[in-house]
């Protein structure tokens, strides 16, 4: 029998497009489609995916858990534990249309949901881990349950397919957000399976990602002692729970992150003045489990924000531009023609260098 | 006189028309195999003495000589090989216990040729260490994760924990002074800071001429404490407890009294020509908890400064006992599998005691992952890493370093007759005879050991670039990058890899 995603690894290429406005203004999920559609020869129809922030202004206060259940034993199994852990504010099938390139979907629900205060103080954790905690859980331990989005005022939709037909079948024309993120996959064989597409995420944070990690089992059994499972044992899940592990809980800031994951050669930290070498040198010592080696371009999706990055080598395309208050990242300039045709200053951001795009005042003011 | 059951080991083979008689050969050999026989005008042998280690066929200016196994073969059968058959002739007649040096030679598995490394096709780039930067350079020592800020928010580059430093990851394995010579050490010492990395003075204590290579020094406290003092320690870069040895778990070191020069006996602290026996524990450490004392006790002596290594042999519960090790204060622990050299150890123990160390490291490896406890300790793995390869596979089942021991002594000569208990090295490597040390030019040496680890520390960079890997961290613990061939589900398991094919 094939193996599912998960129980096997699949390495993949792949396409990725990204864009924020820092105005807070909110874009159709249709301009996402339109981005990455052009970039359809680096998918191959076995994966796609978007994830939309600012999407549910009217639950911004609720994670929203975005849920794909093989079986409807599985999703009673999977809402009894959640009526256990959460009071269920909305819970709804999550509106699709039918796309005749998409098939073999699975049971696709969302739900609005606040952790329950008494289990919360229970467990000793604060609320963001405690809700990570759960979702993990699921994921690990129900069968034909998986919790792909659960982030506030956020969602991930994603399955197997070519990305624009993905968005399609998801009527994203009808969602609105400040930022999106999109991923085309070109997995190098069929997992068949839907959780396996990206963008992976955990919480707030969500992740595109275009490359073959040549770390990463160095990085998943680092990861692995501090409470996490790679269920997927996909780079992107990898790579989103580092990125929450330092961001979240190490509380370091997305541009030290990128010291860590994607750190300057020793060469390199030796030129810098001593004050900042010693820094440097600290983060690599201290975290030398996470760095990433290999291609990689992610696009890290947060609360009010974009980073790009690159891999120290630069070893996969990604370009930046902008336009207005718009900022724009994808694997190839057409992304970024194809929705902003004037767009400015477009550049190719060196291996490491982290790009950050966040919601100025305004934007915040609008959105957060 | 009775007779003597045991015949010589080798033959000597002569080329007497080659031989021009200059007694070369006679010279060189400690052992006194050569010897000219003036009545018949030629060379003639005593190949009883013989311990083939290739001195006089490597000197010989002619090529004359070929030393070989002994083609006299006892009657054969499986249970009872020629070579026990030897030894218990030899116990009878002394009665004691059988002596051997260097590493187990018995045909049991070698893991390390059972395991094969990943090479990137297509979906990842390979690299090239000639062309594209790669890293080797490790930090060894216990990591926070704690991060702290200051009042500007700025993060506080302070590890906490002393960190060694090594430019290359591969270090030189303990050898004291009096197993090896002084030339030995200080072709290890020159080399070791030369490379930036570090060698380890054994248990045999420090030469003085020596304490200006402490930067690159790990200074060993062993259960005999020979050489240990304040000064002793203060000259090392870090400082390891030997709790035991791979090629003699359970036991202490061993030096033979005819090691003990007068300036052996001055470093170790010991009379002239006494055996140094190193006791089978350490007298103050008799569980876990008195081992942390220790620990605490150097740490205190050297004011935090210094890393302290906790050096065990692979054993059975050797997983148990580096959890243990790993939370009682140790900064880096090394495990010494029971290929591992000496320069001296009751045959018995070294052929038949301990494990291997490719599944004692992944067993440690695992279990400290499993407790969440990896990042408390470096592991270093010793006994034996015999290749770049074998570093390769070490480092993808979880080391942070390798030592070297046989390996380093192979770059300065060593032919591996695994005869250093008998004091007579004509290389002049584990002897302390004046004019057989002389043999060995430190000049000369250290540059070879420089040579033997930028030869491997290049090979190991385009084995990972290979694997499109471009920094030793994303390499450890890396098993995916591993797959055995012809390894059972069981091995396979400890070890953490699939099977070649899956």
């Amino acid at each position: 029998m094939q193996k599912k995603e998960g129980e096997i690894r699949i390495p993949s290429g792949c396409a990725i497009t990204g864009f924020i406005s820092r105005n807070g203004n909110r874009i159709s999920g249709g301009d996402a489609i339109k981005s990455i559609e052009v970039m359809h020869d680096r998918s191959n129809g076995l994966g796609g995916g978007f994830a939309g922030y600012g999407i549910y202004p009217e639950y911004k206060d609720q994670y929203a858990f975005h849920i794909f259940y093989e079986s409807s034993e599985a999703k009673d199994y999977t809402e009894k534990y959640l009526d256990r852990h959460f009071d269920i504010i909305n819970l709804s099938k999550i509106p699709t249309k039918q796309v005749k390139e998409i098939t073999k979907e699975p049971l696709i629900w969302r739900y609005f949901v606040n952790p329950l205060p008494t289990r919360v103080a229970a467990s000793q954790l604060d609320e963001e881990e405690y809700v990570a905690q759960c979702v993990l859980k699921i994921n690990k331990d129900h069968k034909d349950s998986f919790v792909f989005s659960s982030g506030k005022n956020m969602g991930v939709f994603k399955a197997v397919g070519f990305p624009e037909d993905v968005g399609r079948f998801y009527r994203l024309d009808e969602y609105a957000g400040y930022s999106w993120t999109v991923h085309g996959r070109y997995p190098t064989n069929t997992p068949g399976w839907w959780g396996g597409a990206h963008p992976f995420a955990l919480l707030d944070y969500s992740i595109v990602h275009n490359g073959e990690i040549s770390s990463y089992d160095a990085n998943r059994r680092f990861i692995e002692m501090f409470g996490y499972q790679c269920t997927l044992q996909t780079d992107t899940e990898v790579i989103t729970y580092i990125i929450d592990f330092l961001n979240r809980k190490k509380k370091l800031t997305l541009s030290e992150i990128a010291e860590v994951i994607a750190a300057p050669f020793w060469t390199t930290i030796e030129r810098r003045e001593p004050k900042e070498c010693e820094r440097l040198k600290y983060l690599r010592n201290v975290f030398a489990g996470m760095l990433i080696t290999g291609p990689f371009s992610i696009i890290l999706g947060y609360k009010g924000g974009l980073m790009a990055l690159n891999d120290r080598l630069k070893l996969r395309s990604m370009v930046v531009g902008e336009k207005d208050d718009m900022f724009y990242i994808a694997s190839e300039e057409c992304a970024i023609r194809a929705i902003c045709k004037d767009a400015e200053d477009i550049r190719a951001p060196r291996g490491g260098e982290a790009v950050i795009a966040e919601l100025n005042e305004e934007g915040r003011r609008k959105c957060l | 006189m009775s007779v003597n059951y045991i015949p010589a080991v080798f033959e000597v083979l002569r080329d007497t028309d080659r031989c021009i008689k200059c007694r070369a050969c006679e010279r060189q050999c400690a052992n006194e195999v050569h010897y000219f026989d003036e009545d018949f005008d030629k060379m003639q042998v005593i190949e009883a003495q013989c311990v083939d280690c290739q001195r006089c066929v490597t000197i010989c200016p002619t090529s004359a000589l070929k030393i070989r196994k002994n083609q006299n073969e006892f009657r054969e059968g499986a249970n009872y090989p020629q070579k026990l058959i030897i030894e218990n002739y030899l116990q009878a007649q002394t009665g004691a216990v059988l002596l051997s040096s260097m590493g187990n030679p018995v045909d049991l598995p070698v893991y390390w040729d059972k395991i094969l490394i990943n090479a990137s096709q297509v979906t990842n780039p390979s690299i090239d260490p000639l062309r594209e930067p790669m890293e080797t350079k490790v930090y060894l020592g216990k990591k926070s994760l704690d991060i702290k800020r200051g009042d500007d928010g700025e993060i506080i580059p302070d590890t906490e924990y002393p960190q060694l430093e090594l430019d290359v990851p591969i270090m030189f394995s303990a050898m004291s002074y009096g197993s090896i010579s002084y030339n030995a050490h200080e072709s290890l010492a020159r080399a070791a800071t030369q490379l930036g990395t570090f060698y380890n003075t054994g248990e045999g204590g420090l030469h003085k001429d020596f304490y200006k290579y402490g930067p690159n020094t790990i200074v060993q406290v062993a259960s005999g404490r020979f050489g240990v003092s304040k000064q002793y320690l203060d000259q090392g870069a870090a400082i390891e407890i030997k709790m035991g040895q791979g090629a003699k778990p359970g036991i202490g070191g061993h030096l033979p009294g005819k090691k003990v020069n007068a300036d052996v006996s001055q470093t170790r602290m010991i009379p002239m020509g006494t055996d140094a026996i190193s006791p089978a524990p350490h007298h103050d450490i008799y569980s876990i908890e008195d081992l942390r004392q220790l620990i605490f006790s150097l740490k205190e002596a050297t004011e935090y400064k210094k890393p302290v290594m906790v050096k065990i042999a692979a054993v059975h519960n050797v997983a148990a006992i580096a959890s243990g090790i790993a939370r009682s204060g140790a900064d880096i622990l090394v495990l010494d599998g029971f290929r591992g050299g000496t320069g001296a150890a009751p045959t018995r123990i070294r052929d038949n005691v301990g494990i291997p160390i490719e599944l004692a490291l992944a067993a440690v490896d695992q279990r400290l992952r499993d407790e969440h406890i990896r990042n408390e300790v470096s592991v270093v793995v010793a006994g034996s890493v015999r290749s770049s390869a074998d570093c390769v596979k070490a480092f993808a089942l979880g080391a942070d370093a390798c030592y070297i021991g046989t390996a380093a002594l192979l770059a300065i000569g060593c032919h591996l007759c695994r005869s250093c208990h008998g004091a007579k090295c004509n290389w002049g490597i584990a002897t302390q005879r004046a004019d057989l040390v002389r043999r060995l030019n430190p000049d000369f040496a250290y540059k070879r050991l420089v040579n033997l680890v930028h030869a491997w520390d290049h090979e190991i960079k385009e084995m990972m670039g290979g694997m499109g890997i471009n920094s030793i961290e994303s390499l450890k613990g890396n098993r995916l990058m591993l797959r055995g061939v012809g390894l059972n589900d069981r091995e396979l398991e400890i070890l953490g890899i699939k099977h070649a094919g899956e």
